[in-house]
């Protein structure tokens, strides 16, 4: 039966339903058919000067795969991606769509937006499905580099740098490679043994080699890579959690959203079949509004708790994606917003009983042009709570320039690093990722790890000679 | 895969083993510690480094078994190999750092308490081999339990043993082996070492910080990453809140607040592990690595 398309309103994409969802941890996007690709495709109007292509940080050409889509051309619309990205069924589930290529796209002035992002993970997952992988059509250069973190940048650099002829090795300190893509980011909206470890397959595919269980900097300092490879990049992320700094912070239940997430995603506490331990609260507060604030919140109500957003700006500033957002509500998550801890309360076992908060209201415009919040004079009040999960936001970890003489970092302890070539202030190393910019997105660690490939390359003056066939 | 080349049981509850893993073994110093995964499904667990051979390849830990994770572990036989061992992680001992002249002008003694005493070993060692002697004191509920005493007066000045049951050497725990030193062997130390159960090395430090010692201690706090990315470690030194994986594990003892680490370090304590403490070493063992905080 051939679907009906309004040229106004996007193919709606089915969804495990809010309350089945709200109790396990099943992708929550179920994704298109071919069927439903092919008439959301058609909405695309192919645009000559394709907008959406300038939303996009890794500037996909978005018309040209779209249109492989609606020819029903699957494997040549995967071509298309492959050549912008690497990780296309990741970006296609977490990219920030609606700030970016969907935000510019032509059929947005009138109607609802071309749905970019489900029809690039349909052709990743069709591509996945149908068994496609890229693949390396260059000679070898005898070239090395070593990556430091198998996350979203140094995944990029690595499979780019081998799709042109190198020999590359990733360094990764935890057991398994993904970055937050495997430790951070909840299986319900980024499946874990499919999707991940598929992308991570692939790059391996590529003749990658990735080693986990070292840690640069401590295993192996920078220094004795650079004797045996002739570049390095570091893609090591801002794994370093925030806290508050407010009295009761170091009481029993109360967790970074790093430590809550990494226990249940890449230690899989959610699982019986697993060992390690997490706290399933009754009542949990969780502290921020952005994506990790979502992440956490959602992960803690479907271990089975009662689950409070707690954030000091109005909804309207809350910095998370408007579908995580919309998602949370719809599986039951309570929002109090304005409203801003300031101690954290134990019983005398030193477990958490209450998380002690101010009501905020909106002042003047600051820096960011959002709106200053202001504390409510005399607007104490106590939320009743067993656990609370700081959700802050990140910043870079400083181990590794620390241990590294002659890498320069900025007073954010995140690695100076020139952004079109990735070349920092160390001969022969590049950073790019978050460890650069400060917690940013997905697409723009890749982006950055993309960029410091085609720096290594320039540095070291090779260009990739086809493989006859 | 990290194999198993060696397996030796020190006492019926603690176990030695050394682990194939040249790079951690290349790059290791006293002080530090590894994390362990024995497979998929098993949790992180981190250990102190108790030796290491780089010219071998070899790391040598030292644990007992406490909880699930460690049962299994202790499942392990030689020529097994462990899915995961990452390290070397957290900060080498101070002493390390310090110019060698220094250290040797520095009366040191170390106390060890049960597991405690494995991770003590390598910092004595690497004293000797630098030139500088030390005493130790390694503290046991009773003389079964005792572990290392010959390896450790192989490295050591002295080695002094103190029982809580008077079985073996000096009658009382760490404290008073501490006191029986300076009062009746007219011992002057002006720096101690102590590791072992959070209870003890508390008690340790409110006698040195009395006798005016500068003391170090090493804070095993529940640990996920062991890299800085979680904060499951922190504890609060000297007012501020600090992450043990990466500002520690050794810190200066009279400055933890260690009320307040103890409290988080009974937070995922099983009720499994409890009881097979209470089990092997009855109420008031002192066998221990953290864990063990004498309320069992
Ligand atoms: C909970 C959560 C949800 C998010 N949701 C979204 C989303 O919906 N959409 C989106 O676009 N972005 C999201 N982000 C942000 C996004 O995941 C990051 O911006 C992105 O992963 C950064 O990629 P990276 O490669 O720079 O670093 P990371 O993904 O952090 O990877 C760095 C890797 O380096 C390793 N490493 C660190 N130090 C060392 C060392 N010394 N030696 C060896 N290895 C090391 C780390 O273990 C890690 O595996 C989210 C982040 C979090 C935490
Ligand atoms: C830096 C460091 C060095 C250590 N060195 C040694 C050593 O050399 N020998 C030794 O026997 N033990 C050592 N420990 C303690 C060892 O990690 C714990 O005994 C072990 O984690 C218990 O795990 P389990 O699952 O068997 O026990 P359970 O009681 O079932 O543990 C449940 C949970 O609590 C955590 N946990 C429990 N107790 C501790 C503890 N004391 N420290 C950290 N995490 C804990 C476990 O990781 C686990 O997540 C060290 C700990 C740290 C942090
Ligand atoms: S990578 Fe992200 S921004 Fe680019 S087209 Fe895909 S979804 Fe849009
Ligand atoms: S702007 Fe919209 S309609 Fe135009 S090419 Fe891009 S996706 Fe298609
Ligand atoms: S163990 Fe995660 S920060 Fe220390």
């Amino acid at each position: 039966m051939a679907i009906e398309v309004d040229a106004f309103k996007r193919v709606p994409v089915r969804e495990q339903d809010a309350q089945v969802r709200a109790k396990n941890f099943d992708e929550v996007c179920l994704g298109y058919n071919e069927e439903e690709a092919m008439a959301e495709a058609s909405r695309c109007l192919e645009c000559k000067n394709p907008r959406c292509r300038m939303g996009c940080p890794v500037s996909i050409d978005i018309p040209k795969f779209i249109h492989e889509v609606k020819v029903g051309n699957f494997a040549a619309a995967y071509e298309v991606l492959n050549t912008y990205t690497a990780l296309p069924a990741v970006c296609g589930r977490v990219c920030p769509q609606e700030t970016q290529c969907e935000q510019k796209c032509v059929r947005g002035v009138k109607g609802e937006a071309v749905s970019i992002g489900k029809l690039e993970r349909f052709v990743a997952d069709w591509a996945r499905e149908h068994g496609l992988k890229p693949q390396v059509r260059v000679k070898k250069n005898g070239k090395k580099v070593a990556v430091i973190g198998a996350g979203p940048a140094g995944l990029t650099c690595a499979g780019d740098l081998a799709k042109a002829g190198y020999d590359v090795t990733i360094y990764e300190a935890l057991h398994k490679a993904g970055g937050v893509l495997v430790y951070g980011i909840p299986e319900f909206r980024l499946p874990k043994s499919t999707v991940v470890a598929h992308e991570v397959e692939n790059v391996k595919a590529l003749g990658v080699d990735i080693e986990t269980d070292v840690v640069i900097g401590k295993t192996v300092s920078i220094d004795e890579l650079l004797e045996n490879y002739d570049a390095v990049f570091v893609g090591s992320g801002a794994g370093l959690p925030k806290f508050m700094g407010i009295p009761g912070e170091n009481s029993n239940g109360v967790f970074s959203a790093n430590e809550y997430l990494t226990r249940n995603n890449l230690m899989k506490a959610y699982r019986d079949d697993y060992d390690t331990p997490i706290y399933v609260p009754k009542k949990a507060v969780i502290v921020g509004g952005g994506n990790v604030a979502m992440d956490a919140a959602r992960t803690a109500l479907r271990l089975g708790a009662e689950t409070h957003i707690v954030y000091r700006r109005s909804e309207a500033e809350l910095p998370a994606r408007a579908e995580e957002v919309h998602h949370a509500k719809e599986e039951g998550i309570i929002f109090d917003v304005l409203c801003n801890p300031t101690e954290i309360l134990a019983d005398e076992n030193g477990w958490v009983k209450g998380c002690k908060c101010v009501r905020m209201e909106l002042g003047e415009p600051d820096e960011s042009g959002r709106r200053r919040p202001q504390v409510v004079k005399d607007s104490e009040f106590v939320i009743d709570c067993d656990c609370v999960i700081m959700s802050l936001g990140t910043a870079a970890n400083p181990m590794l320039a620390n241990s590294t003489t002659g890498l320069n970092t900025t007073k954010y302890k995140t690695i100076e690093a020139d952004e079109a070539t990735g070349a920092t202030s160390k001969a022969r190393v590049f950073a790019g990722g978050d460890v650069v910019s400060g917690a940013a997105t997905v697409i723009l660690a890749m982006g950055a790890g993309k960029a410091a490939a085609k720096g290594i390359q320039d540095m070291l003056g090779t260009t990739p000679e086809p493989i006859e066939e | 895969m990290f194999k198993i080349l060696r397996k030796k049981m020190l006492n019926n509850n603690i176990v030695l083993m050394d682990i194939d893993a040249p790079r951690v073994a290349k790059s290791a110093l006293p002080g530090q510690f590894v994390i362990v995964k024995t497979d998929e499904r098993a949790e992180r667990i981190a250990l102190t480094i108790c030796d290491y051979d780089a010219e071998k390849g070899t790391v040598t830990i030292v644990f007992q078994p406490i909880g699930a994770s460690t049962k299994l572990m202790m499942q392990y036989e030689e020529g097994d190999a462990f899915e995961d061992f990452v390290g070397p992680l957290g900060n080498a001992s101070d002493l390390c750092f310090e110019p060698i002249e220094e250290v040797k002008k520095k009366h040191i003694l170390f106390v060890c308490g049960g597991v405690g005493t494995a991770p003590v070993y390598p910092q004595v060692k690497w004293l000797k081999e630098h030139g500088v002697g030390a005493d130790v004191i390694i503290s046991a509920r009773t003389k079964d339990i005792l572990i290392l005493e010959d390896k450790m007066a192989e490295v050591a000045d002295n080695v002094y043993v103190s029982t809580d049951d008077g079985t073996k050497g000096i009658h009382g725990n760490s404290c008073d082996a501490i006191k029986y030193l300076i009062n009746e062997e007219h011992k002057t130390y002006d720096h101690v070492v102590a590791i072992g159960p959070a209870i003890m090395m508390k008690f340790v430090c409110l006698l040195t910080k009395e006798l005016g010692i500068h003391t170090i201690v090493s804070m095993n706090m529940i640990m996920v990453d062991g890299t800085g990315m979680c904060g499951a470690c922190r504890l609060t030194v000297g007012g501020e809140v600090k992450f043990a994986c990466v500002d520690g594990p050794e810190f200066d003892g009279h400055l933890v607040d260690f009320d307040g680490a103890m409290m988080r370090q009974r937070q995922y304590k099983t009720e499994e592990g409890r009881a097979m403490l209470r089990e092997k070493e009855g109420a008031t063992h002192s066998g221990g690595c953290g864990l063990c905080n004498h309320d069992n």
